[in-house]
């Protein structure tokens, strides 16, 4: 079941073309990388995608309705859920306060002046902390945490609102190489536990093969490979992009 | 029965505790001054001289019916609220038995407010507004300066001879300046009915933007001026005015700009043939204006501006007040101040039974240069009593 | 307007904007480079015009001028030196405390130096007399300030563009943490930078004396006028401060020669309001880059220990024997306390958990209170009815501006508030017929059962502490963890569907709210209200109080409050200079304790 249909999109910045007619699309469960060389147009595709810049033409279809022109937050009520590049987290906040106050926005009780929020969707956060293997720091403020442990935060909060489709900015940007894995593994394990599509961007080669179903590969723009880990590798296109641009 | 006796002398001993406090301060009656002091110092310093000048005199000969005088003075802060706490704390915990002073209007009507509340004479000595003895009068309030509709009053019969058709008006923009500007025109145009108004100009206090606003009084093409600035703004005023040709073969009438406090500050710019009201300290030849001369100069090596005279004279009220009212009591001090009749160092006065407002005056003059100096020339006084509303209109402004 | 009259208006606001563009420039630069908001700019404009006035004696003018100058940019470097240096790590807000703390200093010292009266300088020789233009004489001083202002704009350009110096200013403006990285010397860099701004400052207080004199009252409408020409040109840049400075005066020109002189009290608030709306960086601005690790995270929102809540508990209960104690003067000190304990906690409830710095707290403040002194007076409704319903108008003025300032974030929310507090006291000031004017409203007694200082005592404790304890319940409640969300990080907020502004505007609303009560409290305790409740001196007040007190907790305003106010009390009474008293206390905590007084008592408790 196709959960995001992207296409053709296209964005200019000024006279130069970033992103040109790129289609693709992922199902439920699928991990797809979005991968390329500095300035093939990943993180504008990236941004086009999840709403923080307007496309100049084209289509990004979540669930059969078009997301373009709506806020992120209306974005996220759809079902997508976020994580950044730079962690972004709430740092006057304990780890389980940060994932409570995802819950409270799903079950739509932010305007409540009432009640106690402490008090709100305890256990159901330390459910999803403990899926991320957080629950035991539950209690630490977010601003004393490890760099990795606020990845895996945000995952627990990107998870809080039963996403169908996670959009991840450089997952593993800033982390040790060992550490890596063990965030991406815990991601695509959560994604197809789960039946969540994933649309993830990254840096690292061996994160991306050893954990992409499907990968997209970027290169002046355009979209130049899309396909398996192995189709990939051997695509002589993307050959070409990548020794080129290392040689 | 053992708490029930130490109750008792409990509040046995409070009452001794109680009944101790007046004994204790019946050797002094007390007086709270309060002002902004820090706000208008070029006025209020000079202001404080004169009731200290005061202060000493009374007690010397005696103080009141044998009492001493004591004056506890408060920095009110410079602004309405306060100028109420300062008020609340000289009244509840110094005991003062009268409160005198202030100087801008809004603070001298909250503190005349307070007073009305808390059922205790007020001797306001600054504000000018007209409101604090007419519309907003109370039975425990009493203003000694000439208000500003008297000023006015004072200037409009020169104004009225002139015979200028044409004038422009410029104000400082609060109720000061846009009361004497209303009481300008309301009396120029019953002397004189012809009178147009040709250009208004408010700027804010302290703020004057003086070329632009001498330009746009020189575009109005007025035949003369009234003006009700002072302070930085007049002198302002007076330098754009003078390089830029404004007061050129037009009279100007300018309400105050006598007073040493705002003439001094223009040294030689002060300019010529002005209309003004103010204080021609060293030419009134009065017996009691030089008693009080010579004894504020002995005492503070400095010549009086108006508001030592202010001062002085304020205190001096409060004291005649205490002597003819024998003592404390709200009432009788009330009582005593209807038509009471006493001198200051400008002249003698009388506080008018109706409205709690003294008939001091003002000096009416010219401004001219001498030495470099600003000076009031042809300067007459103005007794206050000839420039009050009638007792019809006073009723129907205060409403009684 | 005939032609000519025209003509001479625009020279007349080219006069006038080389003065203001002197002033912005020097604060435009200091911002850029040091992030700090330096309130005491106008402080050093009117050190300038002093120092000018009283070296013009001996010296002639033209000497003055530049010995003026000279002098201020070595007093700023001192201050920068002993004071600024030491706290540029801490909340922005504390360093503009500490630069308010130095405008009631300077203030003083001005005072007890050169005394109280106005200081009229000389008139500039060569420049003393009048050119005809169209028909019209017209000041050669004015001619000469109008070539001036481009002059020193030009001069700077080149500095910043063609030395090394100026590229190092430059980059630290665009990104401070950026340029210390660079191996710039950032120490140095800082100090250079404000005795430059202090330069100009005086530079222009020193030019004006032939024009105006020197009064101990210029300093606060200085550094007001120069803060609406920076926003309005755009933080950081000197083109933009050029042209807004342009922009400003030409339109007070105008308004005065088109016989709206009344329009010159709110025309550059108007402007500012008009052009932050339109343009939320200013005419010139660029976005700002977000400061990177300023301040410091404040620690999780922990629930109140039972000890904590008894305590407070047991707090109204001693307030509420006080009476059996002293009916006198300290039940009327205390209710002053408590109505600021209010005013200060609902400006605490958007500045701290909700990030929105507000400038121009007092006019939700004096809306409540002429709100409550309009429906008695005018209204004829029972005081009682007047008292709750009054606070309305301050709610009802917060859901209004708020709706504006939300959008905007940092300096610029700052500068909105303000200016909206300033068109608010406007109009209360100019509406003589509804409002009184100036004089404001008299006769707000609270009804004869309530009249007694302690009957009114009761109400104020009543109505304050509830007030307080529904402001910090709300922040305990998921209302308030989104706001303190959304201040964090408004990037993850946004994409967990918190809708951030709206909540903002929500909580900018209650705040108005119960600043309206604090402010119909104060009417009815004082028996009158005038427009100095709405003022910008009574904003500064609370952000004082606020800030004294320390941002990063919630009973912090509390003591704030009362500190302050007790301090103004005594301090006032028995000291001549109290002002500088003051102000040499603010400092002192600053420096001592640079996350406010129960930060510092918190973190001792903790260690």
């Amino acid at each position: 079941m196709t959960v995001l249909a992207v296409r053709a999109l296209s964005k200019a910045f000024g006279g130069v073309q970033a992103v040109r007619q790129v289609s693709f699309t992922i199902a439920a469960g699928e991990l797809l990388a979005l991968i390329g060389p500095n300035g093939a147009g990943k993180t504008t595709c990236f941004n086009l995608v999840n709403g923080q810049l307007p496309p100049d033409a084209g289509e990004v279809e979540f669930l059969g309705e078009s997301l373009l022109g709506l806020a992120p937050r209306k974005i996220w009520r759809r079902g997508v859920g976020r994580t950044f590049q730079i962690t972004a987290t709430f740092a006057s906040m304990t780890v389980r306060e940060n994932v409570q106050m995802a819950l409270l926005s799903h079950h739509r009780r932010l305007a409540s002046v009432f009640s106690l929020a402490r008090r709100q969707h305890v256990d159901e956060a330390d459910a999803l902390l403990a899926r991320v293997h957080m629950r035991d720091q539950a209690d630490r403020p977010c601003a004393v945490l490890a760099y990795g442990d606020l990845k895996r935060v945000e995952l627990a909060v990107a998870l809080a609102h039963q996403p169908r489709l996670l959009l991840m900015d450089e997952p593993t940007a800033g982390m040790a190489p060992a550490e890596r894995s063990d965030l991406m593994q815990l991601a695509a394990d959560l994604a197809r536990g789960s039946g969540i599509a994933v649309l993830f961007t990254e840096h690292d080669m061996d994160v991306v093969f050893r954990h992409a179903d499907r990968i997209a590969v970027l290169s002046g723009g355009e979209l130049i490979a899309n396909g398996s880990p192995q189709e990939v590798r051997a695509d002589a296109a993307v050959r070409e992009v990548y020794l080129g641009s290392y040689a | 029965m053992m708490t029930r006796r130490r109750a008792l002398l409990g509040v046995a001993s409070l009452a001794v505790a109680f009944s101790a406090a007046p004994l204790a301060q019946a050797q002094t009656i007390k007086v709270g001054e309060m002002n902004s002091y820090k706000l208008f110092p070029a006025f209020l310093e000079p202001y404080k001289k004169g009731w200290e000048l005061a202060l000493e005199e009374i007690n010397k000969a005696g103080g009141i019916n044998g009492r001493k005088l004591e004056v506890v003075s408060r920095e009110d802060g410079g602004n309405p609220g306060d100028a109420v706490r300062t008020a609340e704390e000289l009244l509840s915990r110094e005991n003062v038995s009268v409160l005198m002073g202030t100087f801008a209007s809004h603070i001298g009507l909250a503190v005349s407010n307070l007073a009305n509340q808390r059922k205790v004479v007020f001797v306001a000595a600054e504000p000018l507004t007209d409101k604090i003895v007419w519309e907003n009068g109370n039975r425990y309030t009493f203003r000694i300066r000439p208000s500003t509709y008297m000023q006015v009053a004072m200037l409009v019969p020169d104004a009225a001879k002139l015979k200028k058709q044409r004038w422009a008006i410029v104000y400082p923009n609060y109720e000061y300046g846009q009361s004497a500007t209303a009481s300008f025109k309301k009396l120029l145009s019953k002397a004189q009915p012809d009178a147009q108004f040709v250009g208004e100009q408010a700027p804010a206090l302290n703020k004057i933007d003086a070329g632009a606003v001498v330009q746009a009084l020189i575009d109005a093409k007025p035949d003369a001026i009234f003006s009700s600035l002072f302070g930085a703004d007049l002198q302002k005023f007076v330098r754009e005015g003078n390089l830029r040709g404004l007061f050129k073969d037009r009279p100007v009438f300018n309400l105050l700009a006598g007073e040493p406090e705002y003439l001094d500050p223009l040294k030689d710019e002060t300019p010529d043939g002005w209309y003004v009201t103010g204080y021609p300290w060293n030419e009134i030849k009065t017996p009691a204006h030089q008693k009080f001369l010579a004894a504020y100069q002995a005492k503070w090596k400095d010549y009086p501006r108006l508001g030592s005279v202010v001062g002085y004279s304020t205190l001096y009220t409060v004291a005649n007040m205490l002597k003819r009212a024998g003592g404390t009591d709200t009432e009788k001090m009330i009582a005593a101040m209807k038509g009471m009749e006493m001198d200051t160092p400008i002249g003698p006065i009388v506080w008018r039974p109706i409205d709690n407002q003294s008939t001091m005056g003002a000096y009416v003059g010219r401004l001219a240069k001498k030495q470099g100096k600003g000076v009031m020339v042809n300067w007459r006084y103005a007794d206050g009593a000839l420039f009050l509303p009638t007792f019809e209109e006073v009723r129907a402004l205060r409403k009684e | 307007m005939t032609y000519s009259s025209v003509l001479i208006q625009f020279l007349n606001g080219l006069a006038g904007a080389s003065t203001l563009f002197l002033v912005a420039a020097g604060l435009s630069l200091i911002f850029g480079v040091t992030r700090i908001i330096n309130f005491a700019h106008g402080s050093l404009y009117m050190l300038g015009m002093y120092v000018a006035v009283w070296a013009a004696e001996p010296l002639g003018f033209w000497w003055s001028v530049p010995i003026a100058a000279l002098a201020v940019a070595v007093f700023g470097a001192g201050v920068e030196i002993a004071l600024l240096r030491r706290i540029y790590g801490a909340p922005e807000l504390l360093q503009l405390l500490a630069t308010f703390a130095l405008v009631l200093i300077v203030k003083d010292f001005t005072l007890w130096q050169w005394g109280p009266e106005d200081m009229l300088g000389p008139r500039a020789p060569g420049f003393s007399g009048a050119v005809e233009i169209a028909g019209r004489p017209f000041p050669e001083y004015e001619l000469f300030l109008i070539g001036f202002g481009p002059l020193v704009l030009g001069a700077l350009w080149l500095l910043l563009t063609r030395t090394r110096w100026g590229t190092l200013v430059r980059a630290a403006t665009q990104d401070r943490e950026m340029a210390g990285a660079l191996g710039v010397n950032q120490k140095w860099l800082f100090t250079g930078v404000f005795a430059l701004g202090a330069l100009l400052a005086g530079l222009g207080g020193a030019l004006q004396i032939p024009r105006e004199p020197a009064t101990l009252l210029i300093d606060l409408s200085v550094v007001s006028d120069a803060f609406v020409v920076v926003v309005v040109g755009g933080l950081g840049s000197i083109g933009g401060a050029f042209v807004a400075a342009l922009l400003i005066a030409e339109i007070k020109a105008f308004c005065i020669g088109l016989g709206f002189s009344q329009l010159t009290l709110v025309v550059e608030f108007i402007v500012m309001a008009v052009v932050l709306v339109l343009r939320p960086w200013g005419l010139l601005g660029r976005v700002p880059a977000p400061a990177r690790g300023a301040g410091g995270a404040e620690p999780p929102l922990e629930a109140p220990s039972p000890a904590a809540i008894g305590a407070l508990l047991a707090l109204c209960g001693a307030l509420a024997l006080v009476p059996a104690l002293s009916a006198g003067y300290t039940l009327v000190l205390l209710t002053d306390v408590l109505v600021f304990a209010l005013f200060a906690v609902s400006l605490h409830f958007i500045m701290g958990p909700a990030g929105l710095h507000s400038f121009g707290h007092a006019a939700y403040f004096g809306l409540g209170a002429y709100g409550a002194g309009l429906l008695l007076v005018r209204g004829g409704l029972p005081m009682e009815l007047s008292l709750l319903l009054g606070p309305l108008a301050g709610g009802l003025g917060a859901v209004l501006f708020g709706w504006f300032c939300v959008r905007l974030s940092g300096v610029y929310l700052a500068m909105l508030t303000l200016a909206f507090a300033q068109i608010a006291w406007s109009v209360v000031f100019q509406w003589d017929a509804f409002t009184g004017g100036s004089n404001g409203l008299i006769g707000i007694w609270p009804a004869p059962w309530l009249s007694s200082k302690t009957a009114y005592y009761y109400v104020t404790l009543a109505l304050s502490a509830g007030g307080v304890a529904l402001l910090w319940r709300a922040l305990y409640s998921p209302f308030g963890y989104a706001l303190r969300a959304g201040r964090d990080s408004p990037l993850r907020a946004d994409a967990i569907g918190i809708d951030v502004r709206g909540l903002q505007w929500a909580a900018f609303s209650l705040a108005g709210l119960f600043a309206g009560v604090a402010g119909a409290l104060y009417a009815f305790s004082k028996g009158s209200i005038s427009p100095e409740s709405l003022s910008v001196p009574r904003s500064v007040d609370g952000l004082v109080m606020v800030l004294l007190g320390g941002i990063q907790t919630l009973t912090g305003p509390l003591w704030g409050a009362a500190l302050f106010t007790w301090l103004q009390d005594a301090v006032a009474r028995g000291i001549d200079y109290w002002r500088a008293v003051i102000g040499g206390v603010v400092l002192l905590l600053v420096l001592a304790f640079p996350q406010g007084l129960t930060g510092f008592l918190r973190r001792r408790s903790a260690a």
